[in-house]
């Protein structure tokens, strides 16, 4: 049998993680240097979030891994697998029962309570990468809170589309201070960034950057007065479970083109399901 | 060498440094609430909370400073035998150890750069009681929390640092919270109530 470490990654790589965080936390939003390591698994699979769950799982933890909102994809599978081997952690898709749960480009529908943590996969941390390729530069920026080109590039969205066209990974200020990418989640889930009961985690791998957001943080997705923020959706129910409140997949169900919407996130649907709930699609 | 400078360490040291771990998270993200930590039996005068803490976050990368009573060789030994931190003057340390009383003044330790604020020390606080105290508010904090706080214009001053500044952990025997540098710190209304009585 081979011998892993406890969560795969050593002790010192562990503790430089672990400070970082605890500095991610003291500076909401402000993106914390870290060296990252390899993991067995692809860039682009998760490995800042992998890296984050490694230092944050105990053994008492029951973990959840979402990709897109599902707990079922190969990506959501292989990474909840690997620390129930490594770290010996029980694991869920009930959001609810979750004590961690990582994810992928999605927050849960389930508005999430305190002890509870949320660690996030984030490809890209900066969000003034496509403004300013260098990173000496956007660290500029950010130390002297310079975010004017940011609201130029989303106001020539307005001038181009008539609405902000940026969907996913849509800016926020946290707490009227750093300006930060929430990964690549819909900007329907920007609304549950703020004030959240639980502690949110940002780990990027190739980028090796981590960020962080304490509970109950303050967090404002950009925009204008002219053109307040929307949390925008797909405008109907999901088919599967009739819930008007949760973001939704559009999926093609036949060759002629025939098309439902559900719930991206599947725990929670299930559960409404379960409970009795039927969209026009169920069977 | 003395024999209580080999012992002491956490016994399984991947669990229980995850576990401490959750604990200083927990704290730090969540300030005002007070958490037990566990695992950790070092020499007086360290507390085994700090000794979790140091055992949680230290090693040979991670330069400490031992102020006032802390400053002695059954800390010493220990610390270097289980951590492999090396032992540095206020102005370099990642983190400072003792009571407030040696630690202050705040003015020396380094509070981190415009672009890299994260460079910053965070101090270890031992106290003689972790009760409420001073009112809190800011991320991490629901609406308000209460601490007791050695001072009030340490933490105000650090305040107005942001987003540089000293983060905080204080222990208390076997319990610790953590008052990062975002939290705004004043005097809970029983403190005023009090002061006012008093003068
Ligand atoms: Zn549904």
């Amino acid at each position: 049998m081979t011998e892993y470490n406890f969560a795969y990654l050593d002790e010192q790589t562990k503790r430089m993680i672990r400070r970082a965080i605890l500095k991610g936390l003291a500076i909401p939003g402000y993106q914390v240097p870290f060296a990252s390591r390899e993991m067995p698994m692809p860039y682009g699979w998760g490995t800042g979030g992998v890296q984050v769950s490694a230092a944050v799982l105990t053994p008492s933890d029951t973990f959840k891994v979402i990709d897109q909102g599902a707990d079922d994809t190969t990506n959501a599978v292989s990474i909840r697998t690997f620390f129930q081997r490594t770290a010996g952690v029980a694991t869920t898709t009930a959001t609810s029962d979750a004590t961690v749960i990582q994810t992928r480009h999605r927050i849960p529908e389930e508005p999430l309570h305190e002890g509870q943590i949320l660690v996030y996969q984030v490809p890209i941390p900066e969000p003034l990468r496509f403004l300013e390729p260098r990173e000496s530069e956007t660290r500029k920026m950010h130390s002297l809170e310079e975010y004017g080109l940011m609201h130029v590039k989303l106001y020539e969205d307005i001038s181009r589309h008539g609405h902000i066209a940026t969907s996913y990974a849509y800016p926020v200020k946290v707490e009227g201070r750093y300006v930060m990418d929430p990964s690549p989640i819909p900007k329907f889930d920007n609304a549950k960034l703020g004030d959240m009961a639980a502690i949110q985690l940002f780990g990027a791998g190739r980028e090796q950057r981590i960020y962080a957001l304490p509970p109950y943080t303050q967090v404002v997705s950009l925009d204008f007065e002219d053109h307040p923020f929307e949390a925008s959706k797909a405008d109907h129910l999901c088919g599967m479970c009739g819930a008007n409140d949760s973001y939704l997949d559009e999926l093609i169900i036949d060759d002629l083109g025939g098309r439902m919407f559900v719930c991206s996130d599947t725990d929670y649907c299930e559960a409404r399901q379960a409970a009795g709930h039927k969209g026009k699609d169920a069977a | 060498m003395q024999a209580n400078t080999l012992s002491g360490g956490f016994a399984d040291p991947a669990t229980q440094s995850a576990h401490a771990f959750r604990s200083v998270m927990e704290a730090m993200a969540r300030p005002g609430t007070i958490q037990d930590i566990h695992g950790a039996a070092p020499p007086a005068p360290l507390s085994p909370a700090m000794g979790a803490v140091l055992l949680t976050l230290c090693d040979t990368e991670t330069p400490v400073y031992l102020a006032g009573d802390m400053d002695c060789d059954a800390a010493r030994a220990w610390l270097a035998f289980h951590t492999g931190a090396p032992f540095v003057g206020p102005a370099q340390c990642m983190f400072a150890v003792g009571k407030w009383d040696a630690l202050t003044p705040l003015e020396v330790y380094p509070i981190g750069t415009s672009e890299y604020p994260d460079r910053s020390a965070t101090l270890i606080v031992e106290c003689s009681e972790l009760a409420s105290g001073a009112t809190l508010t800011g991320p991490g904090i629901k609406e308000t929390a209460t601490l007791s706080l050695p001072e009030l214009e340490a933490f105000q001053a650090n305040r107005t640092l942001f987003p540089l500044g000293l983060d905080f952990i204080f222990t208390c025997g076997g319990r610790l919270a953590a008052l990062p540098r975002s939290a705004e710190v004043s005097r809970s209304s029983s403190q005023a109530r009090a002061q006012a009585g008093a003068s």
